[in-house]
């Protein structure tokens, strides 16, 4: 496969590993943002592979884990109608919410369908009047121009049955957070290329100088992983933090305005919490007012809901890249893919079930 | 469930109690595994390691026999490579000679939904029996049910299967050795995103057809050529499933080399598209082997001769023993754990 095999290539992997360990002088802690990058890291072994100067963290980069408790208790909720037909990303069923699941609900019998695409579920609109059909709206700026396509289409359609429950996040704000938050320990960033690709990476160029961290965009083979390693050790070896471009065959510095347009249209940017972390100011997207049509939390009448979240849970440390998945008590015994205690376990690009799938419980 | 102790540090999730089935416990993965552990083997059966391959061996009066059965629900019906009716044939068929067994004779049970038109009903048959003839058995019995409109889908078939084995046979996935050579039959994948490439809902199209194959001439040339101690047919689950239950039923440590594993490329192009992992696609017409490291060679030409051996290949070998885990060399030289699919393969968001 073209554009996928040569970033795969053991020889340029070998090259690459051996140039960052000559390069590299003292200890330096780097983040990798998205949960993508995490899973490849781990699918490929790389990150035993990797100069022991290099302490790699796991970001929160994963729109499963960072859906709040609450989001996924509202779609419980909705979904758990008879009227409704919920729709979702397939991850999205296994999260567990405060009392059960979305496949719970199914099994249930509500009417909760996986789609691969949000104009599914528009379609399933169009051909169940009858129904309302609810589409669950999550994911990162990779995720958001097709998911404002789904609202889009509806309006032009008028149709009346069909809404969004939205969840949807933002990377800055997020990267803002964790930059300014006591304790943190990242020096560098490798930002994840296909948000980039919707987004560009002009928004990172005022983070990296407010808080002197060098931010390099990557994409998710190993070749492109050990490229934004390289790039940013040589420009901490070097005292430099700039943002860099590795993944310049997908991303440009203004990314991709017709998405940018979509979005803007649909959706403003509104605070949103986190799970295990809490709320962060602006860090997501809501519908804009002129759709509030559209937003299932109004229709069914769920956006009061709240549910606690322990206080005690590391899941929002692991998140922030301030513990490892080896520090959790639960993690192998209690907290397993099949019972995942906390979020960053349920998705397969979730840090907790990255390690619990690819590796032994050796980091400890 | 067991109890939650966490020592002052809890995640916000509480366990889930699993009292009901969901379709997870059906993926072949850790879910159906839990179901059986946990509910029909106390209740059903015995707790043997052996009871876990996919046919029982009975003995009586000096022969050894097989038997096994196998439920078949499919969507669609008719798939690219194959049928229901092809697939329940040769479901049966393959987990006789997963034991090593010649296959006898068939049974066939039908749950039909009211409304279901002759043509298809036809169709099913002449494909059940076109299977049967490839693979030597035949269909001794059946039985029929219909159910009202809209308390089945179409059509179900469950098959039943009896086999006999000759002598000196003693296939189990209890019995992989240090040093056993890991042989898979043929490339990877391929009836999983077949069928899932005939939903329409994906989207996209391929030229892939399913493998589902009678695999019981495959194995007798197998056997015939060195001695065998472990087959598997990589069903629901994949291939990582099968090798994961092996290493846990023989405490083995199964090490694979990633650059060895056969795959066509529209079946790794549709996984990157996705975001599934070829090894936890499903195969109807494959197998995995763990053959005695000195006779591997041997019994990989045997495979290269046959139908649905053609492009048998060596993955890896059984390197340790008294630890239960599938490892990976990956290609780029790191390493990873293989273990079986949690619940059912769902795709990636982003």
């Amino acid at each position: 496969m073209k554009y996928l095999e040569e970033y795969r290539s053991p020889a340029k992997t070998q090259a690459l590993l051996r140039e960052i360990s000559s390069l590299i002088t003292k200890p330096w802690v780097i983040m990798e943002i998205c949960g993508g990058q995490t899973h490849a890291f781990l699918r490929h072994g790389l990150d035993a592979l990797l100069p022991p100067q290099i302490e790699l963290v796991h970001g929160p980069g994963c729109p499963v884990c960072v859906t709040p408790l609450e989001q996924i208790d509202k779609a419980i909720a909705i979904a758990s109608r008879p009227e409704v037909i919920f729709t979702s990303y397939g991850d999205m069923l296994r999260v567990p919410g405060s009392t059960k699941d979305l496949f719970a609900v199914r099994a249930d019998g509500g009417d909760v369908r996986v789609i691969w695409s949000p104009l599914e579920a528009v379609q399933l609109a169009e051909a169940n009047p009858d129904k309302e059909v609810v589409f669950f709206a999550i994911g990162f700026e990779t995720t958001a121009p097709a998911n404002a396509m789904a609202a889009l289409h509806a309006r032009q359609k008028r149709l009346r049955n069909f809404s969004l429950l939205v969840a949807q996040v933002r990377v800055p704000p997020a990267l803002e957070a964790i930059l300014s938050s006591v304790g943190n320990r990242t020096q560098a960033f490798l930002a994840a290329g296909h948000v980039c690709a919707v987004m560009g990476f002009h928004e990172y160029l005022p983070l990296a100088k407010k808080y002197q961290a060098p931010i390099v965009v990557t994409g998710f083979e190993p070749v492109d992983l050990l490229n934004g390693l390289y790039a940013a050790v040589r420009q901490l070896e070097q005292g430099r933090c700039e943002v860099e471009n590795q993944y310049q065959r997908m991303v440009t510095l203004t990314g991709n305005e017709a998405a940018q347009r979509s979005i803007a249209a649909v959706f403003q940017p509104v605070d949103r919490k986190w799970r295990g972390i809490g709320v962060i100011p602006q860090s997501g997207w809501g519908l804009r007012p002129e759709f509030a049509d559209f937003d299932a939390e109004l229709k069914f009448e769920v956006n009061t809901m709240t549910a606690p979240e322990s206080p005690l849970c590391i899941a929002g440390e692991i998140l922030q890249g301030k513990k490892k998945t080896s520090q959790c008590p639960a993690f192998r015994k209690q907290c397993t893919p099949q019972t995942p205690l906390g979020a960053p376990m349920v998705s397969a690009e979730g840090a907790c079930a990255a390690y619990y799938t690819y590796q032994e419980f050796r980091h400890d | 469930m067991t109890e939650l102790r966490l020592e002052g540090v809890a995640c916000p999730a509480p366990l889930r109690p699993e009292e009901r089935v969901i379709l997870g416990h059906g993926s072949g993965g850790v879910l159906s595994r839990d179901l059986l552990k946990r509910l029909f083997l106390p209740g059903l059966g015995e707790a043997a390691p052996s009871s876990l391959d996919d046919a029982a061996v009975l003995e009586t009066g000096g022969q050894r026999l097989a038997m096994t059965t196998d439920s078949h629900v499919v969507t669609p019906l008719f798939f690219p490579g194959g049928d229901i009716g092809r697939l329940a044939v040769c479901g049966t068929v393959n987990d006789l000679a997963m034991v090593g067994a010649q296959p006898l004779a068939l049974t066939c049970g039908f749950v039909l939904e009211e409304g279901l038109p002759f043509e298809t009903l036809r169709r099913v048959v002449a494909s059940m029996q076109a299977a049967a003839q490839e693979a030597g058995v035949r269909i001794v019995a059946g039985d029929t049910k219909v159910v009202p409109r809209g308390s089945a889908d179409q059509l179900f078939i469950n098959t039943s299967g009896l086999g006999v084995l000759a002598a000196g046979v003693c296939i189990s996935g209890a019995n992989a050795q240090l040093g056993d050579v890991v042989i898979v039959s043929g490339t990877i994948g391929d009836h999983g995103i077949a069928v899932l490439a005939a939903r329409e809902e994906l989207g996209f199209e391929t030229l892939l057809e399913s493998d589902v194959a009678p695999l019981n001439h495959l194995v007798a040339a197998m056997l015939a050529a060195g001695e065998v101690h472990v087959l598997r047919d990589p069903t629901r689950g994949g291939l990582a499933t099968s090798l994961a239950e092996i290493a846990e039923q023989s405490q083995a440590t199964i090490e694979l080399d990633e650059e060895r594993l056969p795959f066509k490329p529209a079946v790794k192009a549709a996984c990157e598209l996705l975001g599934f992992d070829p090894l936890f696609v499903a195969n109807e017409g494959k197998l995995v082997a763990l053959v005695k490291a000195g006779d591997a060679e041997a019994v990989l030409a045997a495979m290269r001769q046959t139908k649905y051996g053609e492009d048998a290949a060596i993955i890896g070998r059984v390197t340790g023993s008294g630890k239960a885990q599938v490892l990976l060399r990956t290609a780029i030289g790191g390493a990873r754990l293989v273990d079986m699919l949690p619940g059912e393969l769902l795709p990636r968001i982003c």
